[in-house]
């Protein structure tokens, strides 16, 4: 079975505008988790999309299906973990609960803050984590990189044409992924930043589909500007 | 949802709208193969007038699409099911006026944007289901629709004799009308006149064709259909005009950037009637839909299709308008954006 996971765990913002999380302010019309549940529910493979969604947020995020989608059974709210990959879990053990375990599970886990993802990343995605098992969404890096290990001084330069920037959707085989992250140490676990580092933590090849620079995540304040400019929406000053 | 809307900023340039749709009243349908129209082309190449250019840019391109229904609150389609869109929009119902023709209605492509979209939201009467069709010929199904209404048209406006109709113009309109009007009109001739001999030699379901040079000096017929458009109306609506037989009648449907002059004299004298025919609406739709479940008539068109590769990025939208351009029929393309 094919399943869609939106990631709104947090409640955090980085914006200082609101006293909500980021993925409930509204772009346009409408909050911006609800264009990105929207855009997974055109994609009739999934047989069902978690959210996972804050404790605290729960109740606002049913009513917030309830009154924009209505009833249905293809949206599944769980609450989300302490962080990113801790609520990934959380939506797969209640899959296996659901619907039991199975080496043919797929999971494509997405930024509710995505909005601009497409319906091409989430099949390509799809079609790639049935192949090869761990998919990245990835955009050609535009600015040079620098690395720099003090944080005071360049220490090197990479080469540009071989770097890209890790977007979502990453998709992958959900025993493939339970299997890898056992495997991992404590301190290990501690440096994973996204659940791609995961594989590659373990020498697992993960696959890329190409993503786009308008698929950008709505983090901080100009995030949300470039964001509301793009869509018509009211721009804050 | 944000929806991306792929527009025509201005001639052989395109860029992204990125809208809001919702999950309303509205069928949302993911396109999945395009053809491209002589109207898409002229605002590609910005061979429109240059008012026209202002006003109706950035707009979306194309409105023969057909494609794959996957969300319907309204509970008429299924998701998965295959259907044809139709980029006419009328606000109104009349029961005289078509709702091509009613000045309330307008166009996608035209003014508003067309189906070079990410998706597509219609009410459901603007949507027509089809099955046991080839995805990339159901593609082409505005196009047909357009010959089925200037067969209703002709049918409503000529008089019963109709032993024989001939066809000006040997390209892709000429091609459908003459196997629109062969199944609807089976007991009539149908003849065509064109310019290109090898063009001519796909209509191989005519009674008869001849270059337009070589029309016989005996030829006669009842009624005729102009499917030239452009610079070739002038010289088509002439010859038309010479052939045609007393109070015949003339379905006009070829576009031309320019005014044509006609000779009024002999269609005074003959009592012609003429008929402009443009666009099509549901009905129309619902009739190609049906025409095309006949393997004759499918098969046919399927003759006049060059499939290009598809289109996965802006890029690749250059590239199908570009080879449209060298391609003696329709291109049609998967829409992979």
């Amino acid at each position: 079975m094919i399943f869609g996971a939106i990631l709104a765990g947090g409640t955090g913002s980085r914006m200082n505008i609101s006293d909500m999380p980021k993925q409930f302010l509204n772009l346009g019309d409408k909050p911006i988790i609800l264009h990105t549940l929207e855009k997974f529910l055109t994609c009739p493979r999934f047989d069902c999309i978690y959210v996972g969604v804050h404790p605290d947020w729960l109740t606002h995020m049913r009513d917030l299906v309830a009154k924009h989608i209505g009833q249905t059974d293809k949206i599944k709210l769980v609450p989300g973990g302490s962080d990113r990959n801790s609520t990934i879990f959380n939506i797969i053990d209640d899959i296996e609960t659901v619907f039991g375990a199975s080496d043919e599970h797929i999971i494509v886990t997405h930024d509710a803050v995505r909005p601009f993802v497409t319906l091409k990343m989430i099949e390509e995605n799809i079609d790639a984590a049935l192949q090869h098992g761990a998919v990245d969404t990835v955009a050609p890096a535009v600015d040079t990189i620098v690395c720099s290990t003090d944080g005071k001084q360049i220490s090197s330069i990479p080469d540009r044409s071989t770097m890209y920037q890790g977007q979502t959707p990453q998709s992958f085989n959900i025993n493939l992924l339970k299997s890898l992250f056992a495997d991992l140490s404590e301190t290990e676990k501690q440096t994973l930043t996204d659940a791609c580092k995961i594989c590659v933590v373990r020498n697992h090849p993960v696959y890329m589909v190409e993503g786009n620079s308008a698929n950008l995540k709505i983090t901080t304040i100009s995030d949300y500007k470039i964001a509301q400019a793009m869509v018509g929406g009211k721009v804050i000053d | 949802m944000i929806n991306y809307v792929y527009q025509l900023v201005s001639p052989k340039v395109f860029s992204i709208k990125y809208e809001d749709i919702s999950f309303g009243d509205k069928v949302i349908v993911r396109p999945n193969y395009m053809a491209i129209c002589h109207a898409d082309q002229r605002y590609y190449l910005g061979q429109r007038d240059i008012k026209v250019l202002n006003k109706k840019l950035p707009m979306a391109l194309i409105h023969e699409c057909c494609g794959k229904v996957v969300y319907d609150p309204t509970g008429t389609f299924s998701v998965g099911q295959r259907v044809v869109m139709i980029p006419n929009t009328p606000v109104r119902h009349d029961d005289v006026i078509f709702e091509n023709y009613d000045k309330s209605s307008y166009f996608l492509s035209s003014g508003h944007d067309g189906f070079m979209r990410e998706y597509v939201d219609l009410p459901p009467d603007r949507i027509v289901p089809y099955s046991g069709i080839e995805d990339p010929v159901a593609a082409i199904t505005e196009f047909i629709s357009v010959a089925v209404h200037a067969s209703v048209r002709f049918d409503r406006a000529a008089h019963p004799i109709r032993r024989r109709i001939a066809i000006w113009g040997d390209g892709s309109l000429s091609y459908t009308v003459a196997n629109v009007l062969k199944k609807t009109f089976p007991k009539t001739e149908i003849c065509v006149i064109g310019m290109d001999i090898r063009k001519l030699s796909h209509f191989s379901f005519v009674d008869q064709t001849y270059l337009s040079g070589e029309i016989p000096d005996s030829f006669t017929a009842d009624h005729c259909f102009e499917c030239c458009g452009g610079a070739g109306s002038p010289y088509a609506i002439d010859d038309i005009i010479r052939y045609i037989n007393p109070q015949g009648t003339v379905i006009l449907m070829g576009v031309s950037e320019n005014k044509v002059a006609i000779n009024t004299r002999d269609i005074l004298e003959k009592g012609l009637t003429f008929v402009g025919s443009s666009r099509s609406g549901r009905a129309d739709f619902e009739r190609a839909v049906e025409l095309l479940g006949n393997k004759d008539f499918e098969d046919r068109m399927r003759v006049i299709i060059s499939q290009d590769r598809p289109v996965c990025s802006i890029k690749d939208i250059l590239r199908v308008f570009a080879n449209d351009l060298t391609t003696p029929f329709k291109t049609v393309f998967k829409w992979n954006m």
